[in-house]
C-alpha cells in the first residue's frame, strides 16, 4: 500500500515536471514568468528584481505568477502593499502550509535580506507603505481612549487578545510598533482595515504608546492574573476569601460536645 | 505551595464535617455535674491580646499616615487588613482566654407530678418532629404559593414594555452620521474593509439612547445581497446598522473582514458577548449565535456635500427582542 502510494506521487511529479518543462517550452505563455518590478530607482530596482526571484519560487504557487491570486488558495497582492508583506513574513504568518488555516505568528522563515527583496517587489505593485510608529510620541491615555474604542472589541481592552467568530485574535502586547503599525493599516485576515482617515498616525501613536504600557501594565490590585478581566479576578478573590474565611470559623468555632 | 492549601482544605473540610458530629456523651451528662468556673488568670494571653490591640491600632495609624505621605494601593491596602485581622484575632483570643467561662444550672423548685409527666409528653412529642397532617398540611401550601406565583407572574408582561423605550431612535429622514468626537463622515473617506462607531448629529442624548448607536461598515458594493426594497440603502457599499444587539443588547463591536474570502470568512458584524454574528451583506442577517433577528439597518444616503445622511428612520425594532418586537417586519 505504501510501496503503491509512493509509486503513484512519483509519477505524479514525473508529470508536473514534465508539462512544467512542456509549458516553458512553448514559450512559458501558461505559467508567465513573474512580470518585472515597475520600480524606479537602481537599487531598489536591484532589490526588487531579487524579490522577484524569489516570489517566483516561493510565493507564486499560492499568489499566483502574476500576483492575482489563486482561488482557493491565495488572494491577489496586487495592491497588498509594502506594509503587507513585511508583516506577514516577519511574524512568520506567511509562507504558510495550508491555506485555509489562520496565518498565526510563528518563527519567520525568510532573513531580513531576502524580506526587504521580497518586500519591494511586492511593494512596487502599490498599496500600504510600511508606516512609521513612534510609541515615544503617542499619549498613553488618549492611546486607551482610541484602542477602547477601535480595538478592544477583538482584542481585549489591555490587548491580551481573544476570539471572533472563525478566528483567533492574538495579543498585541510585546509586538514592535512596526508590525502593529503594519496590522492596523492592512488588516490581516479578518482584522479590518484602518487607514490615515480612520486613524491618523498620530493617534497610532497614541495606540502604540498605550500598548506599551499595557504589556507591562501598573497592576494597582497587585495581582494582574494575566490581566484578562475582572471574572478570573473574583474567582480568585472569593476562593482566597473564603477558604480564609472558613479558616477563621474553625477557629474561632467550637466542636459540639 | 500546593500541597500546603491542599491540607489547609482537607483540614478545614475535616473541622466542618467534625463539627457537625452528633453528641455521644449524652449518657455522662445526666450523672456529671455540669457546673464549671473557669476563672484562672492567663498572664500570657493577657499579653497576647494587649500586644494584638497596640500592633492593630499602629496598623490603622500606619493607614492614616500612609494614605497622606505615599498612597501606595498594597501598603494601604496591607495596614488596613493587617489591622483588622489584630484587633479580630485579639477579640477571638480574649473571648477564648480572657472571659471567665462559667457554666452553671439554675436552681428550680421540684415540680408537681402531673405537670411534670405533661412536660415530658411535650418534649418526647417535639423530639418526634413536626405531626404529619401538618407536614402534608405546610407542603401543599407551598405547593399552592408556588402555583399562584407561577401563574401570576407571566401577567405582568402584559404591562407597559420599558414604554417603548428601545424603540425611541433619534434617526430620521436628514440625520447626518457624525464619529464619536462629533465629525461628520465623507462617504469618499470610509475604506472598503473599514468600520465606523457613529451616533446621530446635535443629539445631546445620543449616549443613553439605545436607539442611537450605529456602526458603519464599507463592503465591496458588487458584493451586497440586501433584500428587496434595500437597493439604494447602501450607497457606495456603505451599510449602517444598529450596534445594539437583538439577543440580548450589548454592543455589537467586533467587525471582521477577510482579506481573501475563499480562504476565510465572509465580512460579519459580531457580538462579544454571546457571538452572535450578523452578515452585513445581507442587511445583518443573524448566521450563527443566539441572535434571531437582523440588527436593524439605517437606510444611508450621500448629501450634496458628500457627507452620509440618513434617508430614513431605522427598518426593526432595536434592541434585545424581550424588549419588545413592535413592528410587523421584524417577526417576519
Amino acid at each position: 500500500m505504501r510501496r503503491a502510494l509512493r509509486a503513484a506521487a512519483l509519477a505524479l511529479a514525473v508529470a508536473c515536471g514534465g508539462l512544467a518543462l512542456w509549458s516553458a517550452a512553448a514559450g512559458g505563455r501558461r505559467a508567465p514568468s513573474p512580470p518585472p518590478p515597475r520600480a524606479t530607482s537602481a537599487t531598489v530596482a536591484g532589490l526588487a528584481e531579487r524579490g522577484r526571484g524569489l516570489y517566483a519560487t516561493t510565493c507564486a504557487i499560492c499568489h499566483g505568477e502574476d500576483l492575482r491570486g489563486v482561488r482557493g488558495r491565495g488572494p491577489s497582492l496586487i495592491g497588498a502593499g509594502a506594509a503587507a508583506v513585511d508583516f506577514y513574513l516577519a511574524t512568520g504568518r506567511m509562507p504558510i502550509e495550508d491555506p485555509t488555516d489562520e496565518p498565526l505568528r510563528a518563527e519567520p522563515q525568510y532573513g531580513r535580506r531576502d524580506i526587504d527583496a521580497l518586500v519591494a517587489y511586492v511593494g512596487s505593485f502599490g498599496g500600504p507603505a510600511i508606516p512609521r510608529v513612534d510609541p515615544a510620541a503617542g499619549d498613553v491615555a488618549r492611546g486607551k481612549e482610541s484602542f477602547t474604542e477601535n480595538c478592544a472589541g477583538c482584542h481585549q481592552v489591555v490587548g491580551r487578545g481573544g476570539i471572533v467568530t472563525g478566528a483567533l485574535v492574538p495579543a498585541v502586547t510585546d509586538i514592535p510598533p512596526r508590525q502593529l503599525g503594519e496590522a492596523v493599516r492592512v488588516g490581516p485576515y479578518l482584522m479590518p482595515v484602518f487607514d490615515e482617515k480612520r486613524l491618523p498616525a498620530a493617534e497610532l501613536d497614541d495606540v502604540a504608546a498605550y500598548l506599551r504600557y499595557a504589556s507591562d501594565p501598573d497592576d494597582r490590585g497587585g495581582w494582574g492574573i494575566g490581566n484578562i478581566g475582572p471574572v478570573p479576578e473574583g474567582l480568585v478573590t472569593w476562593l482566597i476569601a473564603g477558604l480564609a474565611l472558613l479558616g477563621v470559623v474553625r477557629l474561632l468555632g467550637e466542636r459540639a460536645r | 505551595m500546593r500541597a500546603g492549601w491542599l491540607a489547609f482544605v482537607l483540614g478545614a473540610l475535616r473541622a466542618l464535617v467534625g463539627g457537625t458530629a452528633p453528641p455521644d456523651a449524652r449518657a455522662d451528662e445526666a450523672h456529671a455535674d455540669p457546673r464549671r468556673y473557669d476563672a484562672r488568670p492567663h498572664p500570657r494571653a493577657e499579653l497576647a491580646v494587649a500586644a494584638l490591640l497596640v500592633l492593630g491600632g499602629l496598623l490603622w495609624l500606619a493607614f492614616a499616615v500612609l494614605i497622606i505621605v505615599h498612597a501606595d494601593t498594597q501598603l494601604l491596602g496591607i495596614a488596613l487588613a493587617g489591622g483588622l485581622a489584630c484587633v479580630g484575632a485579639a477579640l477571638a483570643l480574649a473571648s477564648k482566654r480572657l472571659v471567665p467561662q462559667e457554666v452553671d444550672v439554675e436552681h428550680r423548685d421540684p415540680v408537681p407530678p402531673v405537670v411534670d409527666a405533661a412536660l415530658t409528653r411535650e418534649v418526647h412529642s417535639a423530639g418526634e418532629g413536626i405531626s404529619r397532617r401538618r407536614v402534608l398540611a405546610g407542603a401543599a401550601g407551598v405547593a399552592g404559593c408556588g402555583l399562584v406565583g407561577a401563574l401570576v407572574a407571566p401577567l405582568t408582561a402584559l404591562g407597559p414594555n420599558l414604554d417603548g423605550a428601545p424603540n425611541r431612535t433619534p434617526w430620521r429622514r436628514g440625520r447626518h452620521l457624525v464619529d464619536t468626537k462629533g465629525k461628520r463622515l465623507r462617504a469618499a473617506d470610509i475604506a472598503v474593509g473599514s468600520f465606523y462607531n457613529v451616533l446621530p448629529e446635535g443629539d445631546p442624548r445620543a449616549l443613553e439612547e439605545l436607539g442611537a448607536p450605529i456602526v458603519v461598515v464599507r463592503v465591496e458594493p458588487a458584493t451586497l445581497d440586501l433584500p428587496p426594497g434595500r437597493a439604494d440603502w447602501a450607497p457606495d457599499g456603505i451599510l449602517a446598522f444598529s450596534q445594539i444587539c437583538t439577543h440580548a443588547g450589548c454592543a455589537v463591536s467586533l467587525f471582521r473582514y477577510p482579506v481573501d474570502e475563499e480562504t476565510s470568512k465572509p465580512p460579519a458584524l459580531v457580538c462579544p458577548c454571546h457571538y452572535s454574528t450578523f452578515d452585513v451583506r445581507r442587511a445583518a442577517k443573524p448566521v450563527f449565535g443566539p441572535a434571531v433577528r437582523p440588527l436593524p439597518q439605517l437606510p444611508l444616503a450621500v448629501d450634496g456635500d458628500g457627507f452620509l445622511v440618513a434617508s430614513g428612520p431605522l427598518a426593526g425594532s432595536v434592541g434585545p427582542s424581550w424588549a419588545g418586537v413592535r413592528r410587523a417586519e421584524d417577526l417576519r
